[in-house]
């Protein structure tokens, strides 16, 4: 069970505003959701390992070898706000 | 006279063209048009491409290729279904359609999905829903639903998507065609909008298994961008199969006709499917996979947690939508209330829970921890089968809006294909057959059955040549919804 305090807890650590009737929604959905994958709590898992990779791979290592990158004028085609700097936000603070 | 262009499989188009007998421009056009006539009922693309490009001698002679738009193209809008990707055009193409195009295939369109891959119905796209093209009442599946409709449909050839825990298995299914999920590892990532990172895996949907096998051959292979590629130890061969001596099937109980929630007109076309298998002599085992039942619980915390980490990219800062006006949290918290859908909100949601302070270890530990029971599973069942086989979905196409009140029910949708991605291994849905909804509805004729066969790690060849095996004895007609 989600309540509603969660939710808010939630949406705040995932950067989400939402509205109250998305609270209430949410909250009902990830309910019922969640009720189903509870199963898993019956199952005993001692000592079973957690998957970290499907298949075995060693460490995969590559020369490193510099190469060209975009150049920031690319890289700054696609932002909503930009300067030839970098990338323009609003101030952080409250 | 020659057969109409479109009703040709992609192999067969490229002996044509090979052999003088047709023009792959002409070809190139004859999908456009048929895009332009009919895509406004289906709704399968979000991107069409203009005139047909220059002729190439690569291997694949110009075959047009749709593309699932969460490939990023290079100055083509890529969207993943997202409004918050609206207009975005990348920098820089997605290995898997840069090796495509290098071997000969252009792109002709960019097609609809789920947003971000999360759904089984592609209604959960910002763009719109899709048709299936048997019954323009019910889902195409998802959430590669848009290349799977395409290809039903005829206005393409074939496609490529992307699998997480069926997309691509699921609507090749309902739609009636070829879907593979490769081994993780065999074909790169880079470039594909991430979904859930240890699970996304691209691969083809064609109308045959022959043309899976092609289209693969060309997708494989070790990418420098992609630490997790790997290629595959041999190379993909067209499969020539045409019995299946020698073969054992493994038959899990816990997936198979008697399953809960398999429709009974599934089950049936299953049965036959098992039945066909021993006339083609190959041999059924009774397999278990006892931990395969918590696939969809593992998966659901799996999948939301590894995606409620790849999604905060878009906090409208680099790239995509920006909404907000006061201070930078105010910016990241309406960006991504404007620009993700409901369902993509729920997964941040239940990633994000289960991935916080307090909760990690019951949820996203023992997620983990599951996933390698069932791989373990899988790994115990393949010492006694060579391949299982399973439906792909537990029912046929369902209607437009039947479950999209209902999460749970449709995370459900994907109880047969979910295992296998958790496990990594290759799986092929085949059409097996046609049956009824379970509550009578739709056309007279019925609504395509997916039939899925699994293997072990990079058994690709193996699979595909079961596939074709079955597939030819099957017999079932993949032009049956051109439109």
């Amino acid at each position: 069970m989600i309540d509603r305090d969660q939710v808010l807890h939630v949406a705040r650590l995932a950067r989400l505003r939402v509205s109250d009737d998305e609270i209430e929604r949410m909250s009902r959905e990830l309910s019922t959701v969640l009720d189903h994958i509870e199963k898993i709590s019956e199952l005993d898992l001692d000592g079973v390992p957690p998957t970290s990779h499907v298949i075995e791979v060693e460490n995969v290592l590559r020369p490193d070898e510099p190469r060209d990158s975009l150049p920031p004028e690319r890289a700054l085609e696609g932002a909503p706000d930009a300067t030839p700097a970098g990338f323009r936000v609003p101030t952080p603070g409250q | 006279m020659s057969p109409d262009p479109v009703k040709l499989s992609a192999a067969e188009a490229i002996e044509r063209i090979a052999a003088g007998d047709l023009d792959a421009g002409a070809l190139f056009s004859a999908y456009r048009e048929r895009i332009e006539r009919h895509d406004g009922e289906l709704g399968a693309f979000l991107w069409r491409a203009g005139d047909a490009p220059a002729a190439t001698d690569g291997p694949l002679r110009g075959v047009p290729l749709a593309v699932k738009d969460l490939f990023c193209t290079e100055g083509v809008p890529t969207t993943a279904g997202s409004r918050i990707l609206e207009g975005h055009k990348p920098l820089y193409t997605s290995t898997a359609v840069h090796r495509l195009a290098a071997a000969g295939a252009p792109m002709i369109g960019k097609t609809n999905m789920d947003e971000f891959a999360m759904g089984s119905s592609n209604e959960n796209s910002g763009y719109g829903i899709v048709r299936n093209p048997w019954d323009p009442e019910r889902v195409p599946g998802g959430s590669s639903g848009g290349s799977a409709a395409a290809v039903a449909a005829g206005l393409a050839p074939w496609a490529i998507g992307t699998d997480t825990g069926g997309s691509i298995r699921q609507p090749a299914a309902l739609c009636g065609i070829v879907g593979l999920k490769p081994t993780y590892g065999a074909v790169s990532r880079y470039g594909m909008v991430a979904f859930a990172s240890s699970l996304d895996q691209c691969g083809p949907l064609t109308r045959t298994v022959t043309d899976a096998a092609l289209l693969l051959k060309h997708l494989v292979g070790h990418d420098a961008c992609d630490s997790t590629s790997l290629g595959l130890p041999e190379e993909v061969r067209t499969p020539a199969r045409s019995d299946l001596a020698g073969l054992r099937f493994g038959v899990p109980s816990e997936l198979g006709s008697s399953a809960e929630g398999v429709e009974e007109g599934v089950g049936r076309t299953f049965d036959a499917t098992l039945e066909l298998i021993e006339k083609l002599g190959g041999e059924l085992v009774e397999v278990g996979l006892p931990h395969a039942r918590h696939g969809i619980a593992a998966y659901y915390l799996i999948a939301p947690a590894e995606a409620s980490s790849n999604l905060a990219r878009y906090d409208g800062v680099r790239f995509g939508h920006r909404a907000g006006n006061g201070t930078l949290l105010d910016l990241y918290e309406k960006t991504r209330a404007e620009g993700f859908g409901d369902e993509v909100k729920r997964r941040i949601m239940l990633g994000t829970f289960a991935l916080s302070a307090g909760y990690y270890d019951a949820y996203y530990g023992r997620a983990q921890r599951v996933r390698t029971k069932i791989a373990d599973d899988f790994r115990t069942a393949f010492e006694s089968c060579d391949l299982i086989v399973t439906p792909t979905s537990p029912t046929v196409a369902f209607k437009l809006g039947e479950r999209t009140d209902n999460p749970l029910a449709m995370y459900l949708s994907d109880y047969c294909t979910v295992p296998m991605s958790l496990a990594g291994i290759p799986a092929v849905s085949i059409p097996a057959g046609l049956a009824p909804a379970a509550d009578g509805s739709g056309p007279e004729r019925g609504l395509p059955v997916g039939f899925q066969i699994a293997g072990p790690a990079f058994s690709e060849n193996l699979i595909l040549d079961a596939a074709h095996a079955l597939e030819q004895a099957i017999g079932f007609d993949v032009t049956g919804a051109l439109l």
